[in-house]
C-alpha cells in the first residue's frame, strides 16, 4: 500500500457526528421504556450534620408518587460506593453509603428520593419530605483540617493518607544551593461540565438487570456494581449508549447508579434519573483542589539540582473510585521534561465536607505541569535568563532519548527542540518581547505578557504491572475484536468507550489500512457489556495508545487467518502469499484473491485448509509495556488591562507532538478543546463554597465556562516524533491541551505584571483578583518607599548628629 | 428543565392577551422571549400560576419611525433592533447596547420589551432606557399608560407594571444632531451579565461637552443615572486631557453596587469610574 492511499493520517470527517449533533441517537435521557418511573433525589442542604429524623409520609400522598425512600430504606443493601485505589496500606477509606443514613458530609449528598410517574411530579413531591438535621461543624480548609483540634469529617480524623516518593539525595541538592525557588500554588476546585448531564435508566425482569448510564466506564462499572450491590456480574448488563462528554466526570461509580438499580429491584419497574445542571454542579465529582508547595534548587546558571513537592490534596468527604490516586498520577510528572539529580514528593490526602474530588481531564498531570512550569518562570527571573533559555538548559535533549527521568519513568521519545523552535517561529516571540519592552517603557495601562509551557504527560494508561505497583485495583490492558462478515465488511468490537472522541472514525481508519477494506465498510460496536464483553474503557488518553494497539493486533490475526485460506485456495504456500491493499497475491504471479473473497469463502466453508476453523475473526488484548509521552510547547500572549484587571488572550500557539496521527481533524479538535479547558482553569472556572460549606457556583451564571466568543483563534501545529513503544507510534492527544494551557496563560499574566512587583496571581485570574493583586502591590510598594524614605531620613539625622 | 406546574396560554392578539392576563390573577407572568424567565422557572425561583406567551401577538412586534421618537415594540427581538436602520439612525445607543447582549442565539429569541419588563439592573437595556429618557408604554383593559424610564425600574426585578398590564413598547426620543453615544460593557464572558455597564450619550459643541446623559448597569437594585457625572462633565473639554477622567471619578456617587462572585462592591465602584471615563471618551469620539 502506498502512503497516498493510507487511511491513517487522513483528516476524515467523523462518521458518528451526524447523529450525535442532531440528537437523533440514543442519549440515555432519550430512552423511554414501558411503565418507566422517574426518580428525583432530595439532597442535603447541610455541609455536615447528623440526620435525626426522616419523615417521607406526606410525600407518599402527593400526585403521581409511587414510592418514597430515605437512607434507612436502603441501609441493609446499599453497601458502600467503591474506592478502587487504596494508595497506601493505611489509607482511610470511610464507609460511603449511596444514600446518607445517619450523617451527611457535603451539601448535595442524597438523603431521600421520590419515585413518580413523571419527573415533574417527582420533583414537586420532594418539598413534602421532612428531614431534621443536627448541625455539625463543617470542615472546609485543608490546612485547618489537619490542625490539632479541628472538627473532623469522619471519626478517624481528616487525614486520608500520606504518600511519599523520593529519588536521589534531596538534602544534598538543596544544601548550599545557589538558587532556591519556593512557591505555593493553589489548584482551585473545578467542576467538570460535560455537555450531556449524567443520566441513568435501570430495569430488571426480576432475574437480569440492565443499567443504561451516561458513563465512560461500562465495563469497570459492571464489575464494581456487581461487587457493591450483590447483583451477580453475569446477570448484570451495563450499557453506555451515546455519551456526550465526560472529561473524567463519568469515570465513576455514582450513588445514583447504585440507587437506581436498588429502586428498580425494589419496585420491579424501570426507572430513570437525569440530573439537572445545578444538581450536577453539586454532585458530579469535582476536580483539582490541591495546595502545592514546590521548591526548586538550582545553580546560578539555571540548571536544576532537585525538586521537592509537598501537596495537600482535597479528597472531599469520601474517597470515590480513584480519588486518592489522582494526585499520584502527577507524582511522576513534577520533574516535567527536565533533568535533575534529586526529587522528593509527598502528598497528603485531606477530608473536607465538600463534594468528593476525582479524575478530571489530565488528572494529577495538569496540576504537576502547572507547578513546575510556573516554577520554571520564577527560576528564570531569579537567575536573570529568558524563560525559554532556562528551560533549554534543563530539558532532555533529543539525542538523549530514551531517557529515564528522576521520577523513574522512561520517556521513549521526544524532541523538545523541534516543537519549541516551531512554536517560537509561529508565535513571533522576539517581536512580542520587543513590544512588551516598549509597553513597559511607555507605562502603557495595557501591559503585554508572554507565557511559556513546555510540557510532557504520561498517557496510554497503563501497564498493568505499574498499576499493580501503585496499588490500583485493576489492570491497564485493552481489548478488541475484529470480525470479517460474509459480505466482506468488518465489524469491530472495542473495549474502549467513546464519549465524544471519535473512536468509530479512527478505528475505521486503522482497520481500513490493516485489512485493506474501504473506510465505509467498517462499523464499531462499543459500550455494551453484552456485545462488548471485555474492556477497560476510556480515560487517561488511553484509547488509541492501548485500545488502538489491541485493534491492530486483532487485525493482524484476522489477516493471517485470511492468508491461510487464500494460500489454500490459490494452491500456494502461505509463505509465498503477499498481502497489500486488500489483496492476497502469490509472489511473482498475477494470481490473487481479495480479502472480501476470502471472507465469503470462509463463510461458505466449502473448501478450507485442513483443520481450519471457519471463522475470520479474532480477538486481542494488549497490555502496554510503558506509558506514552506526548509533549509540546505552548506559547500565550496576553494583554492585561491594569485599570480593570481584565486579561485578553491576544495570541496562542500550540505545537504538540502526539506521535503518529491517525486523524488530524480529531487531534485538532482534541487540542482545541483541551486548550479551551486549560484556559478556563486559568481565567474562569472555580467551584466556590461559602463559610458554611454551601456551594455558591450551582449555575452557569456563577460557574463561568468560556464559549467560543471568549477565546482567541488558536494557532496549532504538530511535530511528529513517533512513540517507540507501540506499533502505531501513537501517544495520545486527549489531555495535552488541558495540561499545557493553564500554566502558559498564568505565566503570561504574571509576566505582564512583573514590573508592578507581582510574582503570582492565584487562579482563576479573574479581573477582580488581578486588580486586587495590583492594588496590594501598589500599597506594599508605597510602604516600601515610605520605609526607604524614613531610613534615609534617619541616616541623614544620624549623619548630621555624628 | 423541571419547573413547577403552571397554566399556559398563547393568545394571538393583544386584546386576547389582556383578557387572559386579567383573568389569571396576580401570579400570572407574561412570557416574551423566555431568555430570563425560563431560567427562573427552571431553577424554581419563580412560581407563576399562569404563563401568558405573547410570542404570537404580532401587534407587539416592530419598529416605527415617528416625528420626535422611535417606537420599538416590546416583542421586537434584539436581533431585529440591532439590524433596524431606523434604530441605528435615530437611537444608535439602543443598537450599540443590544449588540452586547449575550450571543446570537439569545439575541434571536430575547426581546426588547422582555428585557425592560424583567427590570434586571444587570441587563443592558434598562440603563439605556434611563439614559435616553425613554417613555415606556403599558396597556391594560383601562387603556395605555405612559411610564417614564426614571419611574419604571422600581426595584430589583420589579418594574412599575400593574397586574393585568402588558408592556407594549417604548418611545425612544430622537435626540437630534450633535450627540455621540457609547455603551461600555464589562463582563467576564460573552454570556455573562454585565459586571458593570455604562450607557453614555454626549452632546458636544466646539470641543466642549454641552450635555451628557450617563446611566449605569448593575450598580444597584435598579439602573442608576449618574447625575453627578452628568453635572461635572457639562462644559468641560471633550478631549483626553483629563477633565473627562476627573468627571468620571464621581461615577459611583449615589450608587449601591451589589457584591457577588464576579465583583465585590468596591471593585464595581472602581469599574464604574474607569468605564464611565472610557464611555465618555468614546461618546465624544476622542
Amino acid at each position: 500500500m502506498t502512503d497516498t492511499m493510507s487511511e491513517v493520517g487522513r483528516a476524515r470527517r467523523r462518521k458518528e457526528d451526524a447523529r450525535l449533533v442532531t440528537g437523533r441517537t440514543q442519549w440515555t435521557d432519550n430512552i423511554q421504556l414501558p411503565g418507566m418511573l422517574h426518580v428525583a433525589f432530595l439532597r442535603s442542604p447541610m455541609a455536615h450534620a447528623r440526620i435525626t429524623r426522616v419523615d417521607v409520609s406526606a410525600a407518599r400522598g402527593r400526585p403521581g408518587v409511587v414510592a418514597v425512600f430515605g437512607g434507612a430504606d436502603f441501609a441493609a443493601e446499599q453497601g458502600s460506593l467503591p474506592c478502587a485505589w487504596p494508595v497506601t496500606e493505611d489509607v482511610v477509606i470511610p464507609d460511603h453509603p449511596p444514600m446518607a443514613v445517619s450523617e451527611v458530609r457535603y451539601v448535595g449528598e442524597a438523603v431521600a428520593c421520590v419515585v413518580a410517574t413523571d419527573r415533574y411530579k417527582a420533583a414537586d413531591a420532594l418539598d413534602a419530605i421532612e428531614i431534621d438535621y443536627e448541625p455539625l461543624e463543617p470542615v472546609l480548609d485543608m490546612t485547618e483540617a489537619l490542625a490539632e483540634g479541628s472538627p473532623t469529617v469522619h471519626e478517624s480524623g481528616n487525614k486520608a493518607f500520606t504518600w511519599k516518593f523520593a529519588q536521589g539525595d534531596i538534602g544534598e541538592a538543596f544544601r548550599d544551593a545557589p538558587v532556591v525557588i519556593d512557591r505555593t500554588f493553589v489548584q482551585q476546585r473545578l467542576i467538570p461540565s460535560a455537555m450531556e448531564p449524567r443520566a441513568v435508566v435501570a430495569q430488571t425482569d426480576g432475574d437480569r438487570f440492565t443499567l443504561h448510564s451516561a458513563t465512560q466506564i461500562p465495563h469497570i462499572l459492571r464489575v464494581m456494581l456487581a461487587l457493591t450491590t450483590g447483583i451477580p456480574e453475569h446477570r448484570l448488563r451495563v450499557i453506555a449508549p451515546d455519551v456526550g462528554g465526560g472529561f473524567g466526570s463519568k469515570l465513576q461509580v455514582t450513588a445514583e447508579e447504585v440507587l437506581c438499580l436498588l429502586i428498580t429491584r425494589r419496585l420491579g419497574r424501570p426507572v430513570k434519573w437525569t440530573e439537572s445542571r445545578s444538581e450536577g454542579n453539586l454532585t458530579v465529582h469535582h476536580g483539582r483542589d490541591q495546595l502545592q508547595r514546590i521548591s526548586v534548587a538550582a545553580e546560578r546558571d539555571g540548571r536544576i539540582r532537585g525538586v521537592k513537592v509537598d501537596l495537600l490534596a482535597d479528597m472531599g468527604a469520601y474517597l470515590m473510585l480513584v480519588t486518592p490516586g489522582v494526585p499520584l498520577l502527577g507524582a511522576f510528572m513534577y520533574n516535567g521534561i527536565y533533568k535533575m539529580d534529586a526529587y522528593d514528593f509527598t502528598c497528603t490526602g485531606v477530608f473536607t465536607t465538600k463534594m468528593p474530588t476525582d479524575a478530571y481531564r489530565g488528572a494529577g498531570r495538569p496540576e504537576a505541569t502547572y507547578a513546575i512550569e510556573r516554577a520554571m518562570d520564577e527560576l528564570a527571573v531569579e537567575v536573570g535568563l529568558d524563560p525559554m533559555e532556562v528551560r533549554r538548559r534543563n530539558w532532555i535533549k533529543h539525542s538523549e532519548f530514551p531517557y529515564t527521568t528522576i521520577a523513574g519513568l522512561t520517556y521513549d521519545s521526544g524532541n523538545y527542540e523541534a516543537a519549541t523552535d516551531r512554536a517560537l517561529a509561529l508565535f513571533g516571540y522576539d517581536k512580542l518581547r520587543a513590544e512588551q519592552a516598549d509597553r513597559r517603557d511607555r507605562r502603557d495601562p495595557v501591559q503585554l505578557g508572554i507565557g511559556i509551557s513546555t510540557y510532557t504527560e504520561m498517557c496510554g494508561l497503563a501497564p498493568s504491572r505499574v498499576l499493580g505497583s501503585l496499588s490500583y485495583g485493576a489492570g491497564g490492558w485493552e481489548h478488541a475484536e475484529v470480525r470479517m462478515l460474509p459480505t466482506g465488511t468488518v465489524e469491530v468490537v472495542t473495549g474502549t468507550s467513546p464519549h465524544g472522541q471519535g473512536h468509530v472514525t479512527a478505528w475505521s481508519q486503522i482497520v481500513a489500512d490493516a485489512l485493506g477494506v474501504p473506510f465505509e465498510d467498517v462499523s464499531v460496536i462499543h459500550g455494551d457489556t453484552a456485545s462488548s464483553h471485555k474492556g477497560m474503557d476510556t480515560y487517561g488518553s488511553r484509547s488509541l495508545a492501548v485500545g488502538g494497539i489491541a485493534l491492530v493486533q486483532a487485525c493482524e490475526k484476522v489477516r493471517e487467518k485470511a492468508r491461510q485460506v487464500a494460500a489454500h485456495l490459490m494452491e500456494a504456500s502461505a509463505d509465498d502469499v503477499e498481502f497489500s491493499d486488500g489483496r492476497f497475491r502469490v509472489r511473482g504471479t498475477t494470481t490473487e484473491r481479495t480479502i472480501q473473497e476470502i471472507a465469503l469463502a470462509t463463510f461458505a466453508a466449502h473448501d478450507l485448509p485442513e483443520g481450519f476453523e471457519p471463522r475470520l475473526d479474532a480477538q486481542a488484548t494488549f497490555d502496554p509495556d510503558n506509558f506514552s509521552f506526548p509533549h509540546g510547547t505552548h506559547l500565550c500572549a496576553v494583554e492585561v488591562d491594569t485599570e480593570t484587571g481584565a486579561t485578553t488572550i491576544r495570541s496562542y500557539v500550540a505545537v504538540d507532538d502526539v506521535g503518529k496521527v491517525v486523524n488530524p481533524l480529531i487531534v485538532e479538535g482534541q487540542v482545541h478543546g483541551g486548550i479551551a479547558q486549560g484556559i478556563a482553569q486559568a481565567l474562569f472556572e472555580e467551584a466556590v463554597y461559602d463559610a458554611e460549606g454551601n456551594l455558591l457556583t450551582t449555575t452557569m451564571a456563577d460557574y463561568l465556562l468560556p464559549s467560543a466568543a471568549d477565546l482567541p483563534d488558536f494557532v496549532t501545529d504538530r511535530t511528529e516524533t513517533p512513540a517507540t513503544t507501540n506499533p502505531l507510534g501513537v501517544k495520545g492527544a486527549g489531555e495535552a491541551g488541558t495540561i499545557a494551557a493553564t500554566p502558559a496563560v498564568v505565566n503570561a499574566i504574571v509576566d505582564a505584571l512583573r514590573p508592578y512587583g507581582v510574582r503570582d496571581v492565584r487562579m482563576p485570574c479573574t479581573p477582580e483578583r488581578v486588580w486586587r493583586t495590583l492594588q496590594n502591590r501598589a500599597l506594599q510598594n508605597r510602604a516600601l518607599q515610605n520605609r526607604a524614605l524614613q531610613n534615609r531620613a534617619l541616616r541623614n539625622e544620624e549623619g548630621a548628629s555624628a | 428543565m423541571i419547573p413547577a406546574s403552571f397554566d399556559y396560554s398563547r393568545p394571538s392578539s393583544l386584546d386576547e392577551a389582556l383578557a387572559v392576563l386579567g383573568d389569571a390573577g396576580e401570579e400570572a407572568k407574561v412570557l416574551a422571549g423566555g431568555q430570563s424567565l425560563l431560567p427562573l422557572l427552571r431553577l424554581r425561583l419563580a412560581y407563576p400560576t399562569t404563563l401568558v406567551d405573547v410570542g404570537r401577538v404580532a401587534e407587539l412586534r416592530g419598529i416605527a419611525d415617528h416625528a420626535d421618537h422611535v417606537f420599538i415594540g416590546a416583542m421586537t427581538t434584539h436581533h431585529e433592533v440591532i439590524r433596524s436602520p431606523v434604530v441605528n439612525e435615530h437611537c444608535p445607543l439602543v443598537a450599540l447596547a443590544t449588540a452586547t447582549v449575550a450571543d446570537p442565539a439569545v439575541r434571536h429569541r430575547g426581546t426588547f420589551g422582555g428585557s425592560l419588563a424583567h427590570a434586571d439592573p444587570a441587563g443592558d437595556l434598562p440603563s439605556v432606557a434611563l439614559a435616553l429618557d425613554m417613555d415606556l408604554v403599558a396597556r391594560s383593559s383601562l387603556g395605555d399608560r405612559i411610564i417614564p424610564a426614571a419611574e419604571f425600574f422600581v426595584d430589583y426585578l420589579e418594574p412599575a407594571l400593574e397586574p393585568g398590564e402588558i408592556l407594549v413598547g417604548a418611545r425612544v426620543p430622537k435626540l437630534g444632531p450633535g450627540w455621540g453615544f457609547h455603551y461600555e460593557k464589562f463582563h467576564r464572558t460573552a454570556q455573562a451579565w454585565a459586571t458593570v455597564g455604562v450607557a453614555a450619550a454626549v452632546r458636544r459643541s466646539n470641543g466642549t461637552v454641552e450635555e451628557a446623559r450617563v446611566a449605569l448597569t448593575n450598580m444597584g437594585p435598579t439602573p442608576v443615572r449618574a447625575v453627578t457625572v452628568e453635572a461635572a462633565v457639562r462644559g468641560v473639554a471633550a478631549d483626553r486631557n483629563g477633565s473627562l477622567r476627573e468627571a468620571a471619578e464621581q461615577a459611583a456617587e449615589g450608587a449601591d453596587p451589589p457584591g457577588d462572585l464576579h465583583a465585590q462592591p468596591d471593585y464595581r465602584a472602581h469599574l464604574a469610574r474607569v468605564l464611565t471615563h472610557r464611555a465618555l471618551l468614546a461618546a465624544c469620539a476622542v
